[in-house]
């Protein structure tokens, strides 16, 4: 059917995309000039006064900087990619074994397991016994502080049990008839079922630990075991890094460009997973709502 | 949920220990992940004693179990403060102020969306839309004090070009909430039309066809079929935005403040964070924390029902 299009309506679709690229821009500028800001010399910055969305030289001295200057860099980035892949294996193993037992229909006490975890989505002790707790049991300083006591999310947990029981029931049944124990059907026949479902839930999980600070700052007072969130965290409120003290104060960029260039630094890994990711987890926002 | 399937459980004669040991290996498979909750979020839960005893830093673990109760002393302490006004105050203000200027924005934004007719010009607008949704809260503050520093701040930059003054923004209690607020927004909005796009793309084609040969234009078919096929949508999500009203955002603020705006940027979980972590009074800031989370639970829990009746009755 040839819809008829008025005037009008032709005027508002053009003044509806000017307004939502405009739009569109605002989420896009804000980043170009954090890296031009990153890429400005000593000298640029002190004769430009500032704010440039063109260097008119590009200068890597904060880049060099950070990767060279005893920043933290790379232990950053080696805790915060083991969280990642040990954080998230755990994060998996501890989720699927309990949401395939919740989603076991007619299992006795099946509905008072998810009550006992949904209590949590609803009340929570608070910041103070969670941290008493985590303290007294010896997880301070350790990097285990930023795993263990996330082992499961609830949100994902449910997610994950709902993907579970969507599943033909006869698959398992036939396995379980056939001599199998729950933990075979599990890995067997239910896991290879829902390979796609579990890579969902373990890029939430992934991408949460990449960008969760708040604990890593609580519970880890040594700078050599912060992940990079909590480096990045440092440096803007510091301005500085550590150990500068080895370079000619004359040499070192603007603290602003050390800044910015490690926010491009910390951001870039999930700017280049973005376009691959952005379904599964606009697929999981409206999953999580429905059976929330 | 019907409990059918496993055939034979329901015996007449069945017995706890039969049952478990019926089911021992699902038992056993749950097991890890009921002692992670038991541990981790049970424990502190009963570490709410914490509030009502003389516990600091040197307690031991012990000491929560066995020192004396003091009843509502730090109860007493907080709501006799003049501080805790303030903190309330700000709380529900901020989180109020982010509701009202984020949430119709949101569904704004998913309207306009939602009439490109280009699929590619779309799909780009929202994938940009949706980019800051997956920064850390440390890569928006980051971002946010950069555009924002006197220091030759994008922003401040701009009001020198136009003969202003540069502006202490994160600074200034007069303008430290609407920085929260425009942050809230940039990051959130466009991840916000998600659920509205998706119930939008439910609405039944054929309603649209009828409106065109019944001779409604584009604007009547947003407002008469587009916005009522979205209303239930809209209801459930703002129920559950006032459900998290004392959910101000405390990661942001914990990034962005500093004492010359305290007055006004200072909520429940900061104070909590302050007083106990940085304070070491453990046992008052843990009776803030018991506070904020019994309200927070009462406003989640009534947010819930109201959702589930409207659920089961339909709003017209």
């Amino acid at each position: 059917m040839q819809l008829q299009r008025s005037r009008g309506e032709a005027v508002f679709g053009v003044f509806n995309i000017a307004f939502l690229s405009i739009l569109s821009l605002t989420f896009v500028i804000p980043f170009v000039s954090i890296v031009s800001t990153s890429l400005v010399g000593v000298e640029e910055w002190a004769r430009r006064g500032a704010f440039i969305l063109f260097p008119q030289r590009i200068e890597f001295g904060a880049y060099h900087l950070l990767f060279t200057g005893g920043s933290r860099l790379a232990s950053g980035f080696f805790y915060s990619v083991a969280r990642i892949l040990v954080g998230t294996a755990l994060n998996l193993i501890f989720t699927a074994t309990l949401a395939y037992v919740l989603g076991r229909r007619g299992l006795p006490g099946r509905v008072g397991m998810t009550l006992f975890v949904f209590v949590t989505m609803i009340f929570s002790g608070g910041l103070i016994p969670t941290y008493f707790l985590i303290d007294r049991i010896g997880l301070t300083n350790t990097f285990w502080a930023m795993v263990i006591p996330f082992l499961i999310s609830p949100w994902n947990l449910l997610i994950m049990r709902n993907f579970f029981m969507a599943l033909p029931e006869s698959l398992e049944e036939a396995a379980i008839i056939d001599g199998a124990t729950p933990l075979q059907a599990l890995v067997k026949i239910v896991l290879p079922l829902s390979t796609a479902s579990i890579a969902t839930i373990g890029l939430f999980y992934a991408v949460w630990h990449w960008n969760e600070w708040f604990n890593a700052f609580l519970y880890i007072n040594d700078s050599a075991k912060l992940p990079l969130q909590v480096i990045l965290r440092n440096i803007l409120t510091a301005g500085m890094i550590e150990d500068t003290e080895a370079i000619p104060i004359d040499q070192l960029p603007p603290t602003q460009s050390l800044k910015t260039a490690m926010i491009v630094v910390t951001v870039t890994p999930i700017l280049c997973v973005y376009p691959f990711i952005q379904r599964y987890f606009v697929k999981g926002a409206i999953l999580g709502s429905i059976k929330g | 949920m019907a409990d059918h399937a496993l055939p034979a459980v329901r015996t007449p004669r069945r017995s706890l220990l039969n049952v478990l040991r019926k089911h021992r290996l699902y038992y056993l498979l749950a097991l890890p992940g009921l002692l992670y909750f038991l541990i981790f979020h049970y424990l502190p839960i009963y570490g709410i004693v914490i509030a009502f005893k003389d516990i600091s830093p040197f307690s031991s673990v012990a000491d929560v179990v066995t020192k004396p109760f003091v009843g509502f002393k730090w109860f007493r302490q907080l709501f006799e403060s003049f501080y805790f006004w303030q903190i309330m105050r700000n709380t529900v203000w901020i989180s109020l102020l982010k509701l009202v200027c984020v949430f119709p924005a949101e569904i704004v934004l998913a309207l306009l969306i939602n009439e490109v007719r280009f699929t590619r010009v779309k799909r780009t607008i929202q994938t940009v839309c949706y980019i800051p949704h997956f920064f850390s809260m440390v890569v928006v503050a980051g971002i946010v004090m950069s555009l924002l520093t006197t220091e030759g701040g994008l922003l401040n930059q701009l009001i020198v070009l136009f003969g202003g003054e540069p502006t202490m923004f994160l600074g200034d209690p007069r303008k430290f909430r609407g920085v929260l607020v425009l942050t809230t927004l940039w990051q959130e909005v466009g991840w916000g039309t998600i659920l509205y796009l998706a119930a939008m793309s439910n609405i039944d084609p054929q309603l649209y066809e009828a409106a065109v040969i019944d001779g409604a234009g584009r604007g009547r078919q947003a407002w008469h079929i587009t916005l009522p096929g979205i209303t239930f949508v809209i209801i459930i999500l703002l129920i559950f935005r006032v459900g998290g009203l004392l959910n101000a955002g405390f990661e942001q603020i914990l990034l962005l403040y500093s004492p010359p705006v305290y007055e006004v940027a200072d909520i429940l979980d900061t104070y909590v964070y302050r007083s106990g972590i940085l304070g070491l009074k453990y046992s008052f800031a843990a009776a803030v924390g018991l506070f904020k989370a019994v309200l927070a639970a009462a406003l989640l829990l009534g947010a819930n029902l109201l959702a589930k009746r409207l659920g089961r009755t339909g709003i017209w």
